[in-house]
Parts: C-alpha cells; structure tokens; sequence
C-alpha cells in the first residue's frame, strides 16, 4: 500500500470539500477500497472517511418509501430494514461473510457497481433513487455498465430512497469462491408492474430483464415465465460459467425470487 | 482400556493451546534486531527473454540497502532436484538449471527477476515498482501435448526438448499388457484430467535469513515441513555451506500440504542476502505471491483403459498420461508421477498386468509438485472412475465389480505387478463397513424422497490403497532419490525422570507434539505431561527427512519406539544394579521397575536420578546418564486402504452438487489418538471434495494464472464439506513397524475425489441422462449443467 492522508469529518460539507482535493477518494466501508489499495492497484493520496457522517447512516422509513444512508453497513440494513421491506433485509443479510456486512455500506456497493454485487440489482429492481450531495439520479439512469455510474467526480451518494413493494424477493447463486454472485435476481412488485432486476450475468453490470417483466406484470407466478429464456449475448464467461450458463441462471433465478416472494 | 494419554486415547492436543490463543510461534512472528526486508519482482509475463534490468533509479529510492539479480549470484548453485527418474529407454531426465532469481530469460509468471532489500517491506515494494525491465516476450507454452510438437518453443534453451521423460512401468510388460487387450472380451477407456491444484495452506510462505559474522554461522527460520532437508539441499548444493555453519529452525508452521517440503529460492536468498548485508533479510509471501510461487499441486493428462474376461475378471491395465512440471523441477516433482503414482495402479485389485506410461512436460507455468496423496490421488482416480465406469457399461454392481476383483483377506502379503509388495489388508471389510454406515440398503428410498422434492440423488464408492512412509532407502535410491528416507530420534531422559524427545519428523498441523508424547509415555508408563516433543531445529534434532507421505508417526513414531527401547534397556540395567538383581529379571510396568516374582522395586525417577548421580552406579559398565538416538530405516512402505461413500444430491436446475453425507471407513492399521486421525480424515475429506467439485488452478494460453486469488481459486468451507461419518474400526495391522501403523494423513484427499464423481455420475444416470460417462473435475454447476444439456 502507498502512503496516503486520511480525515474522518463529521459533515457532509467538510467532506464535500475535503473530496475537493484532485488526490482525493472517499472511503465508507473500505471493503473494496483497501483491498485493491492493498494490492496497489489504486492509490488515492487522501481518503475522507464518510463513516463519521451522522446523516449519512440509518434506516428509516418516510411514507412508501425506505430511506437508509449511505454509510450505513450490510448488517445494519439487515436488521433494520426487516420489518419494513424484508427482501432488501435478506439481501443485505447474505452478503459477503459477518466481517464484510459489519464495514461494506449500501453507498460503497452503489458507488462501486461491481457487476457481480448484489445492491444495484436490489436499486435497479425497486426502482431506487440514488441522493447525492448535488442531486437526485432515479436507478435507471445511475448504472452505466461495469464499475461505471452516473456520478461525477466528487459527488458522495448520501442515502438511497427504495420504494418499498408489495412482494419482492431476490434469489442469490453463489459463485464459490468469494461468494459474490454468481447471477442474482431481484423481483419487485408494485401496484404499476413488476420489475425484475438481474446482476453478475451480463459483462453489461446490472440490467432489468423486460420480458420477465411483462409476463410478470401480467400473471405474478413463477410458472408465468418458465417458457422465457433469456440471451446469452453479451453474458459474462469466466472460470465459473459460460454466457449460455448465466443466461440460463437468470430464468432460473428469476423464477425463483417470484416464488420466495408469494 | 488405554490409559489417558497413552496409545489408544483421544488425548487433546496439547499444541491447540497455544495455537488457539494465539501464542504460536511462526516464522513470521520472528523478528530480529536489525532486521531488513526482501520484495521480490516477478514476472508478469509466462516466457520472455530478459535484455536489461535497469536498477539504477530504484537503488537511489528511500530505505534500499540492495537489489540483488541474477549477476549476484553467479558463484551459487542452482536449486537442486532431489529425485532423478530413468526414462523407459534407461537415460536420466532431462534436469533444466534452477537459478535463484531469473538469469537470462523468465519461464513462468511468478519467476523472481530481482530482490530488492530495504529498511521496510514497503520501501522494498516501492522501489521494485522502479526498476526498468527491458523484457522480449516469447511465446509461452501451456498445453502439455502442445508442448511436446517438435516445432514447441523451448522452456529451457539448453535442453533437447520439453520432454522431461518418458517413463513405462513395468517396461518389460509392456508388450504382454498389449496383448491381454488384444484377447480381452471387454475393453473399458476412460480419458480425464486431474486438475491442478494450489495448495494453499493458511500460512503463506515465510523466510528469515541471519548471519553472525563473529562466528561465521547462518540461521535460516523457514515455513517447511523438512528443516533437515532444506539444510541439506541449500548447504551443500546452492550455497555452499557446511552443515556445522548452517542451522535451519521450522517453527510453528500454519499446514503445509506437500507445498513446505521443498528447498525455494527465497530461502536461499535470504540466507545468501543475510550475509552479504550483515543483517537479518526477512520475506513474507503475500497470498498473491503464494499463487505463483508455491508449487502446484496434481496436473494429469490421462487416458487409462482396463482389460476384463468374459467373467468380469480383470485382466490388464494400460495408462497414457501427461504430468506437467512446470517450469523448473521442483524438490521432488519427479517422483511423484512416477513411483508414487504408477507403483499404486493396482490399487486393490488383483489385476495381473499393468503398464504405466507417463510423458511429464516442461511448461512454462510454476512447478508442481507433490500435494495431499501426490501420485496416490492421481492413480486411485483413474482406477476407480474407470472401475466405476466398466461396471456401468459391463451393467453389473460396481460394489460386486470391486468385490470380486479384490485381493482378498487371506491373500496377503500380496505381490503386485507394478513391484510393490502390499503387507496387510482386508478391503471386504472396509467395503462392508462402509456400506452399512451409508445405509447402503435403504439409499433406494432416498432417491425417491429426493425426486419428490425435484432434485437427484446419488451414490459413489471409491476404493484406495496408499503407500506411505516412502522405503527403504537402498530401494529409493535405486530408484533416483537422492536423499535416504529413514527418520530419527533422541529421547534424553532428564535427571527427575522427565523426557525431552527430538524427532526429525515436523509437525505443521498433525499433533506430534501430542501423539508421540502418547507413544512415549504408553511404553514407559509415565504421564504424557512429563514428556516434551521437540521439531523443527537442525541445532538440537538428529538429521532427518521431516514429514510429508502420511510418514510420520510410521516412520518417525518408529524412530521413537527404537531409541525408547533403548532408554529402557539401559534404564533397567541400572535399576538392576540398584535392586541388586539381574538385568533380565527387571520388568517395567506403569514406570516401576521391580524383579520378577519379588516385590522389591525401583520407581522410574529413582533410576534416572541414580543415571545422572551415579554415586550407586555401575560405572565399570555402564556409562552415566539416559539419552539414546536412533534412526529406523523402514523395509517396506506401509499400505492404508480404505472404502469410502458420498452421497449427493444434484440441483438439475442449476447443476450445483450439494454433499449430503460422506462415509470413510479406512484401515490405517493401528491407532494411537482416534481423534487425530479423525481430524487428519476430515481434513483430508475437505481437500478431496475441494478438488472435486470447485478448486482448480487454471492457465490461460498466454500463461497467466486465471485463478490467481481467492476472488476466483475456490477454497471449500465449512457448510461446503458436512457429514463426515469416519470409522477406523476395520484394522490389520502394519507387519514391519513396532507400533503396526499405516498413516492416515493423505488418504482423505486420495480416496474422495472418485467417490464424489462417481456419485455424480449415479445420480445424473438414474435420472436418465445415461449419455454422460465422465465430467472433468473440478464439478462446477456450469460444468455439470453443460454436460446435462450437451
Ligand atoms: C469477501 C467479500 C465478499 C463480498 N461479497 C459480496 C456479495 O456477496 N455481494 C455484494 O454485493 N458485495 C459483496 N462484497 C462487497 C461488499 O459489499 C463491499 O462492502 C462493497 O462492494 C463496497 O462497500 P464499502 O462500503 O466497503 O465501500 P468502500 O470499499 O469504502 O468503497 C468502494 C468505492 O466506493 C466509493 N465510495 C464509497 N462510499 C461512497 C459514497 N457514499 N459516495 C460515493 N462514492 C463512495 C469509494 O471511493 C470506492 O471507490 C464482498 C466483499 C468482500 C471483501
């Protein structure tokens, strides 16, 4: 690891304008951060911890919608969200290993958009709306392919606001190794339709799968979908699945969350 | 009833205490004052010519005390290989040069280029991201057969070829093998691949070199599983260091799994370094250093076929295989896929012809070497998926198929065609054993409980032989070991009657401290508490090989029982004197001596004062003091064998295999801590299933590692690997050792890998995809899932 400067402030603002600083790099849960500072393969001369940020963290609920902080750890949300929406609870509570949900944030998975996370599916899937310091940026418009979001230079994700729907479930297969996921499913119904959110399947990062969506929206039974199959094109192939493999797993998978939701 | 710390006791492991709690010693937590640190710059491409090193930039960077290359060590020799193999047409192996770091060209991502020594580890870092490599890369080869086309680039320029040689045992069979084939009634074939492995042990590599300048003396503390050896191989080949000038200390090692037996570059280098500076130099892999530096493990390329009669007897046995080694040849590499895997291709059968053929490749990936069961695994999975495979094809029982073409009972001992002579067994046992722990029976009815909830369900049997405890040594140096294979031991019995043991066998996880002290205490009638078990220092333990080949407590432990003896011999001369009575009417018992059919008595601190202070002492005859050593060379290998059982349970949606049980009814001969044999199979369990169904060390055709972390090598965990039953209970003692023991270290990882194929292949033909007669390990979903849908 190289050297770097380290604030931990206690504001929004002094960390906006800490992040001022070209050098600059924010850290939440640092379970991304420090592994690749580790491995050297990134080196930011300063890191503004947003761990210290009161308003940065909790769960909370305002009307129809699911507030949580950015800064706010996997566990955390595991616990607090489960009364209000328990398929994001689940999700949050299968993530990584005890160590991983006690630092990694909702903010640092959103920010990161690993495209074998599980939190942009969980965004994408209910819809979400990313807060930041500058704006508010509606899901669909956030993920912009692997390790690539909306945000600008600087800008911090503050909270995430998920509409909280009728029926949702996501359904998690596991790649072995460091089990992340291998492909994951989110499905969320809402009185407007059905949304089906897919990550770890498309070299694309997180996508909804508009098929599903439909056939979904029209009947909310897992039987509704079995004669979908989704494309490989563009699926990811590595060590742990072929294109065709992935694409197959998403029906599977989809078809799996619809039935954890009923 | 064994007493509670002697032989027979499931005695707690003494060693766990510290261990748990976190005072273990390891090589990492020895710092010295002083100290400077080594970060090795390594290659990042798979084969290049090496044009220039330029130092000058990173030399002038904060904290540098050196940058060492190829040019520093110019007087050193190179890492030696310990095994030399005669191919089928009686030349040597074709041995490449080893050099501590690269000297001319790089052969394997991962091959040390320079060393950079600096006052901190991350200085030494920094300062090798600035030295400029001027490096033409050259066409890497991979493949193994691709590496044996004539036109193949060379991994090593000098040799004739990548061929390193091309073995046949038992040569002089060949052309009989060939013919039974021809005559047989059936003929079964199986082509498959037995997947590279990383070790991965949860202590990585670690290297302290010193030097005292005023004495001339080098200390080296290193990770390994044989200190002696390493004293051995870099004293006399690499550095040219005497013994007497040279101490090797394996402290506390984290597992070693065959990967910490061999002699590696870093330590020569940090012993080398050490003097050059006048300080102690220190390395610690990283995990990603590990990867590509640690020997691999496995790496066959086979095709095996099977000769059986009209009457399903077998009759021939004929395999082709490809073993990789790498790069550079590694301690023991190769042996492994010759004596330690062709000599274990009759497994339990009494098959009467047998032909090995094995071509092992240069490549320019890392060295493999051995690895849990090395050469055992590969030969028990060929045999046994074969065997599996004629009983489905021959449509008979694959437990009647194995029954009736085992070495019986009262066969033994049993002379096998491929020159090992098997001394004890009884595999019906085992077989029954297993079957009725499985709850063979009733497994019809849980295929159906299974199906009703959509998922299939199978059951695999896998038999193994080992061979462990590698000898005698006038046999392996016949055979191209360099080295002999016997081990050593001083019991010192101190003053107040308690005992100091030094073994030269090493225990990186196994419990010596713990078992040994049980032999000890068992045969002496003393409290286990009063012994201590000292490993790992070359400056206090008698010149032996360490442990590896499930060797310990066969070789090691019979070591301890010579020079025990010893101790008791003498012990009871002196309690003669003190009895006034002859030394052949002294018997020990519960450590008392006393004369036969009297009740005078000595107790065993009365003798061992009286050894030490000898006022009432016999010193015409005797000499004072109770110190012994011994060395046990054993006559034969010893030969655990086993029937193991896995049932599983397939998700044919996904492909996923989940384990639901897994029974291993072994025969490791006598027992001396049930538990630790119980924890050595779980251990070797988890290696086995880990092998079979997620890890695998995998290249791309550029030579770079894929699997290069732990974000893509999958290691099992513990909900990956549940329901072990394990039963010893099945025992035929070993003939030739004091204590008939076999080793029980390796045969979890050696028996279980065809166990869980099979198994998958029952359950993927009972639900009818009856097309799929073998998938390659490791048995991922997606592989699974493809072949389902192939
Ligand atoms: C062993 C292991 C297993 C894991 N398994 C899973 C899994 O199964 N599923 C899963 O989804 N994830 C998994 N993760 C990832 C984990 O969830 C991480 O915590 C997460 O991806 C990053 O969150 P973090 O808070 O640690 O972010 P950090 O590491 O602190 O930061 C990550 C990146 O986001 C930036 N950043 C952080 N917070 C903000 C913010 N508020 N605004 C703008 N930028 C920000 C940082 O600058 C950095 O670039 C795993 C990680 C590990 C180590």
């Amino acid at each position: 690891m190289h050297n770097f400067e380290f604030v931990k402030p206690s504001t929004l603002a002094d960390a906006v304008a800490a992040l001022g600083d070209g050098e600059a790099q924010p850290l939440s849960g640092g379970q991304t951060l420090i592994p690749s500072m580790k491995a050297r393969l990134n080196a930011p001369g300063l890191l503004v911890s947003l761990t210290g940020i009161a308003e940065l963290k909790g769960v909370c609920r305002e009307g129809d919608m699911l507030v949580i902080g950015a800064a706010t750890t996997h566990a955390t949300v595991a616990a607090d969200a489960a009364a209000d929406f328990p398929g994001l609870a689940a999700l949050a509570g299968q993530i990584g290993d005890h160590a991983v949900r006690n630092r990694g944030t909702v903010g640092g998975s959103l920010a990161n958009n690993n495209p074998s996370a599980c939190y942009p599916a969980a965004a994408l899937g209910t819809g979400a709306t990313i807060v930041t310091n500058a704006r508010e940026i509606a899901a669909d418009d956030y993920f912009q392919g692997m390790f690539t979001t909306a945000l600008e230079e600087g800008e911090i994700i503050t909270s995430i606001r998920f509409p909280i729907p009728q029926k949702a479930a996501y359904a998690k297969f596991l790649q072995p190794a460091p089990r992340f996921a291998l492909t994951v499913v989110v499905v969320a119904q809402y009185a407007s339709g059905v949304r089906v959110a897919v990550t770890g399947a498309s070299e694309g990062g997180v996508f909804r799968w508009a098929e599903a969506e439909a056939a979904l929206s029209a009947k909310f039974d897992a039987d509704a979908i079995a004669g979908l199959s989704h494309s490989s094109d563009g699926m990811i192939s590595d060590l742990h699945g072929t294109p065709e493999y992935r694409a197959h797993l998403v029906r599977v998978m989809t078809q799996r969350a619809v039935r954890a939701a009923l | 009833m064994p007493k509670d710390d002697g032989i027979g006791a499931s005695t707690k492991r003494r060693e766990d205490v510290r261990f748990l709690t976190g005072n273990g010693r390891y090589t990492d937590d020895i710092n010295l004052r002083g100290q400077s640190y080594v970060h090795f710059l390594r290659s990042d491409v798979a084969h290049g010519r090496i044009n220039g090193i330029d130092t000058a930039t990173a030399a002038a960077m904060p904290g540098v005390l050196k940058i060492f290359t190829a040019a520093d060590f110019a007087a050193a020799g190179g890492i030696p290989c310990g095994w030399q193999v005669t191919d089928r047409f009686g030349k040597p192996m074709q041995e490449p040069k080893h050099p501590i770091l690269a000297d001319g060209k790089v052969r394997h991502v991962g091959d040390p280029i320079a060393a950079v020594v600096a006052e901190t580890y991350e200085q030494a870092r920094d300062a090798a991201e600035a030295i400029e490599l001027d490096i033409e890369e050259l066409e890497p080869v991979i493949d193994m057969v691709a590496a044996l086309a004539p036109d193949a680039p060379k991994v090593h320029d000098d040799l004739a070829s990548n061929l390193c040689y091309d073995w046949g045992f038992v040569e002089e069979n060949r052309e009989a093998v060939n013919a039974a084939f021809e005559s047989a009634a059936h003929v079964v074939s199986l082509e498959l691949t037995n997947n590279r492995l990383v070790a991965n042990p949860m202590e990585p590599r670690v290297a302290v070199g010193d030097y005292d300048p005023w004495g001339d003396n080098h200390t080296l503390y290193t990770t390994s599983q044989t200190p002696h050896v390493i004293r051995l191989l870099m004293g006399a080949f690499v550095l040219n260091i005497p013994e007497h000038k040279l101490r090797v200390v394996a402290p506390d090692v984290g597992g070693g799994f065959g990967s910490k037996i061999y002699h590696y570059a870093e330590e020569a280098f940090c012993t080398y370094a050490a003097k050059v500076l006048k300080r102690p130099v220190k390395w610690t892999s990283s995990r990603s250093e590990a990867f590509i530096s640690d020997a691999h493990g496995r790496d066959h390329k086979t095709k095996i076929e099977l000769a059986l009669d009209g009457d399903h007897n077998f009759l021939a046995i004929r395999t082709d295989t490809y073993a990789n080694m790498g790069a550079y040849l590694s301690t023991f590499a190769p042996s492994i896929p010759t004596w330690l895997h062709g000599t274990l291709m009759a497994g339990n059968y009494k098959t009467p012809l047998i032909y090995v053929n094995v071509k092992a490749v240069f490549t320019n990936t890392v060295p493999v070497d051995a690895y849990r069961g090395a050469g055992r695994p590969e030969a028990t999975f060929q045999l046994e998926r074969l065997v599996d495979k004629a009983a489905r094809e021959l449509g008979v029982d694959p437990v009647e198929l194995r029954r009736k073409n085992f070495i019986k009972a009262d066969q033994f001992p049993y002379q096998t065609p491929v020159a090992v002579v098997y001394d004890t067994g009884n595999y019906d046992a085992t077989l029954d054993k297993m079957l009725e722990l499985a709850d063979y029976a009733n497994f019809d009815a849980r295929v159906a409980e299974s199906k009703a909830r959509g998922k299939l369900r199978g059951f695999g049997i896998a038999h193994y032989i080992e061979a462990c405890g590698i000898a005698p040594s006038n046999l392996v140096g016949q055979l191209g070991a360099r080295a002999g294979l016997y081990e050593s031991a001083s019991v010192r019995v101190n003053a107040t009657g308690s005992i100091s043991v030094y073994t030269g066998s090493h225990s990186h996880g196994q419990g010596h401290e713990t078992t040994f002290a049980q032999v000890v205490a068992d045969m002496i009638g003393v409290d286990a508490t009063s012994i201590e078990i000292h490993h790992g220092d070359t400056s206090n333990t008698p010149m032996g090989m360490g442990t590896y080949g499930s060797r310990s407590l066969a070789v090691g432990g019979s070591a301890i029982v010579k020079a025990t003896n010893k101790i008791i011999d003498k012990a009871k001369k002196i309690a003669a004197h003190l009895l006034e009575a002859a030394p052949e009417d002294i018997e020990l018992k519960d450590g008392k001596f006393s004369v036969a059919g009297t009740d005078k008595s000595v107790d065993w601190t009365g003798v061992t004062l009286a050894a030490y202070v000898p006022h009432n002492y016999p010193l015409e005859d005797l000499e004072p003091g109770l110190e012994e050593t011994a060395f046990y060379d054993p006559s034969n290998f010893t030969y655990p064998s086993g029937a193991y059982g896995c049932e599983i349970e397939l998700d044919p949606e996904t492909g996923k295999i989940d384990i639901l049980r897994f029974i291993a009814a072994d025969d490791f001969g006598n027992i001396v801590n049930p538990m630790i044999v119980e924890g050595q199979v779980h251990g070797g369990l988890a290696q086995g299933i880990g092998q079979a169904l997620m890890e695998n060390c995998v290249y791309d055709d550029q030579g770079q590692l894929l699997s290069g972390s732990f974000m893509d090598y999958a290691m099992p965990r513990a909900d990956d690997v549940r329901g072990f039953t394990v039963d010893h209970s099945c025992i035929t003692p070993c003939t030739h050792n004091p204590l008939g023991v076999k080793g029980c270290g390796e045969a979890g990882a050696i028996g279980s890998p065809p166990a869980v194929v099979n198994a998958a292949i029952d359950a993927l033909h009972r639900a009818g995809h009856s097309h799929i007669s073998h998938i390659d390990m490791p048995l991922t979903p997606s592989r699974v899932w493809a072949a389902m849908n192939s």
